[in-house]
């Protein structure tokens, strides 16, 4: 059973995630953002992703990774092969995650890498 | 206003579905991890349902796991999810202009869905707001199909590894599917130099920055990388592939 404490934990942690993704969707009000900010924008998607991803992938134990002997580094890079291979084209993303897990899982169960 | 069926039936609701289809594999492989760790980390059956339904955030999931797990004071649990959630504030700021058009009910409900994947394929279809009535249906219903759909693969994948949790073994890795769906989008994105700069820079300085508490070195990552290409624009060669 959840107690009342837990009840309140998670549907706080709700309210935490509806507030940070409305966060400048909240208002209409004209926001006083400088014209830097806003040419700066295009480059925070792709920023964003990468600062989630290449964690993933080079950290392991909250350090940079100091052997080549990963198989997260090369599922990543059959992964980009691919998509490099197929230039974007049909299903290039479900390719990559295919690819990708297709060298990881041997590496990574086989190998215990 | 749009009402409900309406955007089910628009042409751009199946297209946003079609997308998320793209990554499917990544999100339920992700989804179902998220699951399985909760309960793995002790967390019980219900509050790892209860986490997936009303959370909805892989990462911040994962993050305030450990600290549930062993008890930690509720503001510490919140501070945290909020911190790895940041991220988000700067993509509602980017869909800003794309949303304003619709009432702030709307806004916010569909706010609540667009996670990190949905952002990222939305602004890659439309990367400009549109101004003509027809223009916002189809972006909105765009975003909608988009996001309901990951949503839905999300929630089965997760409630699917919370009830298997005692059979699939978290050092199996299938979690990595998930990394591997960012890493197609990533491949995706890298059309111009300039946002190749940005995915150096970023990753570059998130892995410096591994030492920040509550992960703000995503935080840290993209004000960097933002920054840098501001100034590498200004230059002949940044000006060459612009944004």
């Amino acid at each position: 059973m959840i107690d009342a404490m837990q009840a309140i934990t998670l549907v706080g942690l709700g309210v935490v995630t509806l507030i940070t993704r409305c966060f400048f969707l909240m208002s209409k009000r004209e926001l006083p953002f400088p014209a830097w900010a806003q040419r700066g924008l295009p480059y925070a998607p792709i920023a964003a992703l990468a600062a989630v991803v290449v964690p993933e992938v080079v950290v392991s134990h909250g350090a940079l990774i100091t052997t080549w002997q990963d198989a997260r580094l090369f599922g990543a890079a059959a992964g980009v092969a691919f998509y490099a291979a197929r230039r974007g084209q049909g299903q290039a993303v479900l390719g990559t995650i295919v690819v990708g897990m297709a060298v990881y899982l041997p590496l990574h169960l086989g190998w215990g890498w | 206003m749009m009402t409900a069926s309406a955007l089910v039936r628009h042409r751009a609701f199946r297209a946003g579905m079609a997308d998320t289809l793209k990554v499917s594999p990544g999100i339920w492989a992700w989804g179902l991890m998220t699951g399985v760790t909760m309960v793995q980390a002790g967390l019980g059956t219900e509050v790892s349902v209860w986490m997936t339904l009303l959370v909805y955030g892989g990462s911040a999931q994962l993050a305030v796991t450990p600290l549930l797990a062993a008890d930690a004071p509720v503001w510490v649990v919140w501070a945290t999810a909020f911190c790895v959630n940041l991220r988000f504030a700067v993509f509602s700021l980017h869909l800003r202009d794309h949303m304003l058009a619709w009432p702030r009910w709307q806004r916010l409900t569909i706010g609540y869905f667009v996670a990190d994947l949905n952002y990222v394929q939305y602004i890659h279809r439309h990367p400009h707001p549109a101004h003509d009535p027809e223009g916002q249906r189809a972006q909105m219903a765009y975003l909608c199909g988009n996001s309901l759909l990951a949503w839905f693969g999300w929630q089965v994948a997760s409630l699917m590894g919370i009830v298997l949790a005692s059979q699939v073994p978290t050092q199996w890795g299938l979690g990595f599917a998930g990394v591997l769906a960012l890493v197609g989008i990533l491949c995706s994105l890298t059309q111009t130099r300039l946002r190749v700069v940005s995915l150096v820079v970023s990753g570059a300085a998130a892995v410096a920055a591994m030492g920040l508490p509550l992960r703000l070195n995503i935080l840290v990552a993209i004000a960097a990388a933002v920054a840098v290409c501001l100034l590498v624009a200004q230059t002949p060669w940044g000006q060459k592939g612009t944004t």
